[in-house]
């Protein structure tokens, strides 16, 4: 099919009642999961299996002078303690990072953040490897920590990474994209310039089920297998690959289900590594699994974006110019999971959704004393910071022309006749309509009657004698343009694997299906989703399509779920596999029918003669006769499978509009989010429930961002935000009850002309919720999160530094 | 998981065992009600008993009841037993209120009254309402049974009038007519602990001025989780909105807040003032029978 027409629901239903393709149907996987029998890293009990436990450094920065591990070794139950010494004779005290850095596996010279790794104890059982860290004595020569990324490059700064060749300070990269020159013509010209400092803080993704793994090498085979919580379990072991020196053939990767991963779970933990190195000293299993403050205070955080944007446009409104300075905290070792060729990730897409010519990024990363990461937390490589900084200067400018920032936006936004519309930063946005969503969502939300009643509150807070307490009421709007599928392979690596994804698809006998992914859910819902576009093809009802992922010897390769990239990328090699065993079918139905493939037509399931629909062979008879005694045509081969590697020719781009509507208590700063109208555009739903599903969540952790997710550090470098009391995710409190709508504008490119959305609502919410407020304070700009301390504090004119401890 | 350190489980069947329990083990020995205090410290070697007491059997110090002219709550009795009781908000309204905003429902399940104000967080909610209630609480040991003002329990954050080989065993108010209470909180999220939070109860007297008052404040570092000045102000006083404001701005100007991520002193006095005033506010329209 091409996918410029909007296809039809599939509206056939299979014998389980499910639709034979796109529609909403309850999620295979959730029979398990809701009875509490899903399989987890941590349910793997292995004979023999010991457990390991990490000692994490205390200090932000110190030196380390020496480290005694013999009471700890003396412990009964403890088998090995393996310290930074030790890997360094292993050859494995650093390994590389995806961004080209280095990372300590265990602290050698110096530890840099605090909770980063100084040694791993193997023992019988976890508590005994918990009791045997206590016994273990380092003794840190504390140093000068860098905690405000803002004086990081300051010439008195201590360096942090004086284990890099000639190191004299802490800076990483200066990287820009657009047109600088342009942009000068136009700011200097401009009616109109605002400018605006904000922060996007550094948040974490914080997935229910923490990182861990169960590594067993084989002392008889020679083969490795790691269990582990990985998003992307072919990556994992190619690294483990090179970091280890390992044969690759002889290295399983299995991924069960995962609770969560949001990012958090693509990048290669030393806590893995050390399992494995455990299981090659002990020659028994070893098992590690970090607690919640191991996985807040030292795996991938987010964002740390500290923004300089400056808009230009004319007085009427009309944008004419964006450009940002950027000062990104990337910690204290360039972690950043992201595609080779771009440093900062997709942020340089922050043009957003609107028309102008001129646009320019330049992005300054530096080292601090935190944690590594950057890239996590459903950002879509940095689109998330991109969204806000563009949505925050929309309203900035709306702010100081006095204009509705609905009818700003609607005055700029990309139309539909302008796609595929190449952006100022070199984008290839593929189908769109803008307006159209603005629209909606204003619709949805009743945008005049809110703006209505807001004025009448205004008008009556201004009387004399009025309710100090009532509440101000906010309407914020955001726009976005996410960009996701990553992605075609002369753009994008990771490590220098290109982007492209594998899928074989395999029509048994009987009927029944199997296709084996290399992306890996982590409660997406994949194994409903992806039966589901087979289905769409092939009419093979999804409940007779087992989809199996998640363990590399069982799955061709692939870089794995994150990025939003499943469906736009994987998913395409589903639906190019099915199409290929339709293709396939219809060979063996002739061959069957004795007639010509010419002579076939297709009815969803089945090829039939054209004229005469009674003679037709359904999915489950061609099934049966490929893999039987009917002879095929020269050069056919019997059986009925494909396999398929899909290369992307372009990022899909989903867009969407919200709209959020606040009131916040003028006395104490407390927020309340009273509606939330989200209109997504994601092409073609195949299930959508499942698509509303990942717009919930999403929109969840907006909230979250805006109003409360903080990791904010101490002048000494400690963490304040390493447990759940600290750092706050959103509950049901705090969630109205979402308002979905949506339009569906096909990607021309992707083969069923879906588009990704696992994180759209992720991407575009916490502008919204952040405009409200602002919005009902009357304010240009204040950082989130606002806590009711932070929205206070704004009111009075004295705001917060959000990343900071606040004192 | 965050694991403990080693340490022994007893289980005490009645009152006297554990008190037996707890002076057979010693100082070292912890009490566990519902443990949604102390377990979590243990799992971060915070706190380290050798042994833990566990007095979830003590089914007989489950209960709310009338006793006279006061209200006696047994220590076993959990948050959510107090958040559905008919007798206390048939009297009080203040607990259901403050109850509502205490953690979540999971944790109300099983946390105590008792191990609520015996852990003596700073930030302890039911702290701050029985001290406005100016309740008593009673503690046992093998001497017997002794009796302590609240505001003489709280002897400092996380220390209470509990001594060794003492079990509170049961907190009591006095009931009191033509009384409203009330209890206002603000925090981060549904769940966390308190930024800071205030309740109240006011009673009238005949000639419709305050004849009783009581003011309780948690997280701010206010002595005795009260504050006595401005009760006094109040008290005697015709409920006018001057006298509200002048008792809560007294509030906010006495007590000790310290600057951390929830916010700094600044945000949480000019709090206290706010949560004071709502708190008196709405004991003044519930005394009145003017609000629900
Ligand atoms: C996520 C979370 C959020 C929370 N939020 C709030 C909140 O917003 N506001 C709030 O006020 N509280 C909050 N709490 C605390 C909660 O109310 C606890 O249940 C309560 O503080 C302790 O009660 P417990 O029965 O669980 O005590 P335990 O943890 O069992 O014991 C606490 C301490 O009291 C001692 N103790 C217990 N019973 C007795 C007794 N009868 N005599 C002598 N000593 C005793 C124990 O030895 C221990 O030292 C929260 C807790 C959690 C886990």
């Amino acid at each position: 099919m091409t996918a410029t027409e909007i296809p039809p629901p599939d509206a056939a239903l299979s014998p389980a009642g499910n639709p034979l393709g796109f529609g909403r149907m309850l999620r295979k996987e959730d029979a398990r999961f809701l009875r509490g029998q899903g399989h987890y890293v941590d349910d793997l009990r292995l004979p023999g299996m010991l457990h390991g436990a990490i000692l994490r450094s205390p200090y932000a920065h110190a030196r380390i002078v020496s480290i005694d591990t013999s009471a700890a070794e003396a412990h009964p139950k403890v088998k090995a303690v393996i310290t930074g010494a030790v890997l360094e004779t292993l050859n494995l005290a650093w390994m590389p990072t995806l961004s080209g850095d280095v990372t300590a596996v265990l602290a050698t010279d110096k530890v840099r953040y605090q909770g980063q790794e100084v040694a791993f104890v193997v023992a019988e059982d976890e508590y005994s490897a918990r009791d045997a860290l206590e016994l273990i004595d380092v003794e840190y020569d504390p140093l000068p920590a860098v905690v405000d990324a803002r004086h990081a490059l300051d010439p008195d700064a201590p360096v942090i990474r004086d284990d890099l060749e000639g190191r004299t300070d802490n800076h990483i990269y200066d990287w820009e994209a657009g047109d600088a020159a342009a942009c000068e013509e136009v700011f200097a010209k401009a009616e109109v310039v605002v400018a605006q400092d904000m922060i996007y803080p550094r948040v974490h993704p914080a997935p229910m089920e923490t990182c861990g793994s169960v590594a067993h090498m084989d002392p008889v085979t020679g083969k490795l297998t790691v269990w582990t919580t990985t998003q992307a379990p072919h990556a994992h072991r190619t690294v483990y690959a090179l970091v280890a020196g390992l044969p690759e053939h002889k290295i399983q990767i299995i991924s069960p289900d995962i609770g969560g991963g949001f990012g958090n779970k693509v990048g290669i933990y030393p806590g893995y590594v050390l399992s494995i190195v455990g299981s090659i000293v002990t020659k028994a299993p070893v098992k590690w699994m970090e607690d919640r403050s191991e996985n807040l205070m030292s795996t991938s955080f987010a964002r740390d974006y500290h923004m300089h944007g400056e808009i230009a446009a004319t007085k009427d409104g009309k944008i004419l110019g964006l450009r940002v300075n950027v000062l990104a905290d990337h910690g204290a070792f360039n972690g950043v999971a992201q595609p080779t060729k771009f440093p900062a990730g997709f942020f340089h897409i922050f043009t957003g959704s609107y028309d102008y010519p001129a646009a320019h990024c330049k992005v300054t990363a530096v080292y601090t004393n935190k944690a590594l990461g950057g890239v996590a937390y459903a950002c879509s490589f940095r689109i998330t910071e991109a969204v806000y900084l563009v949505e925050r200067m929309v309203d900035c400018l709306a702010f100081e022309l006095k204009m509705d920032p609905a009818e700003l936006r609607m005055k700029n936004l990309l139309r539909p006749e302008q796609f595929p519309y190449t952006t100022p930063t070199g984008w290839e946005y593929d189908s769109g309509n803008y307006p159209a969503a603005l629209d909606e969502a204003k619709r949805i939300a009743g945008y005049d009657e809110l703006r209505r009643e807001q004025a009448e509150r205004r008008a009556a807070a201004a009387e004399p004698g009025a309710d100090p307490a009532a509440p101000l009421m906010g309407i914020g709007i955001s726009f976005f343009t996410e960009g996701v599928g990553a992605g075609p392979r002369k753009h994008m690596d990771i490590l220098g694997l290109g982007m492209a994804d594998g899928c074989d698809l395999r029509v048994h006998p009987t009927g029944k299906a199997q296709l084996r992914l290399s992306v890996q859910t982590q409660g997406q819902g994949h194994e409903t989703t992806f039966a589901q576009i087979v289905s769409h093809v092939l009419g093979i009802p999804p409940e007779d399509i087992e989809v199996i992922h998640g363990d590399t010897d069982n799955t061709p390769f692939g870089l794995g779920t994150y990025g939003s990239r499943s469906t736009p990328v994987s998913g395409a090699a589903a639906a190019v596999a099915a199409q290929r065993v339709k293709d396939k079918a219809r060979i063996v139905a002739a061959a069957a029918l004795e007639c010509s493939p010419d002579d076939l037509e297709w009815e969803h399931g089945r090829w039939y003669v054209k004229g005469d629909p009674s003679k037709g062979q359904t999915m489950a008879e061609i099934a049966m006769a490929s893999h039987g005694s009917l002879e095929l045509p020269e050069g056919v081969e019997g059986h009925l499978d494909a396999s398929v590697v899909y290369n992307p020719p372009n990022l899909t781009y989903p867009f969407g509009c919200y709209i959020a509507v606040v009131d916040v208590d003028p006395q104490t700063g407390q927020v309340k989010v009273r509606r939330f109208i989200a209109v997504d555009d994601c092409g073609p739903r195949i299930n959508p429930m499942i698509v509303e599903g990942q717009v919930h969540g999403g929109l969840a952790d907006g909230v979250g961002m805006a109003l409360m997710e903080v990791i904010a550090f101490d002048s000494d470098g400690n963490n304040l935000g390493g447990s759940f009391m600290d750092y706050l995710l959103p509950t049901s409190m705090e969630c109205p009850s979402w308002e979905l709508g949506q339009t569906v504008t096909p990607s021309p490119h992707h083969p069923i002309g879906v588009k990704g959305v696992g994180e759209s609502a992720t991407v575009g919410s916490p502008a919204a919720v952040v405009n409200a407020v602002l919005d009902a304070l009357q304010l240009r700009h204040a950082d989130m999160p606002f806590t009711p301390a932070a929205t206070w504090r704004a009111m009075q004119g004295r705001p917060l530094r959000p990343d900071l401890a606040i004192e | 998981m965050q694991t403990p350190a080693p340490f022994e489980y007893e289980r005490a069947a009645s009152v006297e065992e554990a008190i037996a329990l707890l002076t057979r083990h010693g100082p070292e020995a912890r009490l566990i009600a519902g443990g949604h205090s102390l377990l979590p410290m243990m799992k971060l070697r915070l706190a380290r008993p050798e042994t833990l007491i566990d007095i979830n059997g003590l089914a007989d110090l489950d209960y709310i009841r009338v006793e006279g002219d006061q209200i006696a709550i047994g220590a076993m009795t959990r948050h959510a037993t107090v958040l559905e009781s008919a007798v206390l908000a048939e009297h009080y309204r203040i607990f259901a209120e403050a109850e509502r905003v205490i953690a979540d429902p999971i944790v109300r399940n099983r946390g105590t009254v008792g191990g609520s104000l015996c852990q003596a967080d700073p930030s302890e909610d039911l702290s701050a309402v029985f001290a406005a209630l100016r309740g008593q609480v009673v503690i046992r040991s093998v001497e017997g049974a002794r009796t302590v003002d609240l505001g003489n329990f709280h002897r400092g954050p996380y220390e209470t009038a509990v001594g060794d080989g003492e079990i509170l065993v049961e907190v009591r108010v006095p009931i009191r007519t033509r009384t409203g209470s009330a209890y206002e909180k603000v925090e981060r999220r549904a769940g966390d602990w308190s930024v800071a939070a205030a309740g109240a109860f006011v009673q009238f007297g005949d000639d419709g001025s305050i004849a009783d008052v009581g003011i309780g404040i948690t997280a701010v570092g206010a002595e005795h989780f009260t504050c006595a000045p401005a009760e006094d102000l109040l008290r005697g006083r015709p409920p006018t909105a001057e006298a509200i404001e002048e008792a809560a701005a007294i509030c906010a100007a006495s007590c000790h807040p310290s600057a951390d991520q929830r916010g700094p002193v600044d945000y949480k006095r000019h709090l206290v003032g706010v949560l004071v005033a709502r708190a008196l506010n709405r004991s003044i329209a519930r005394a009145r029978g003017e609000a629900a």
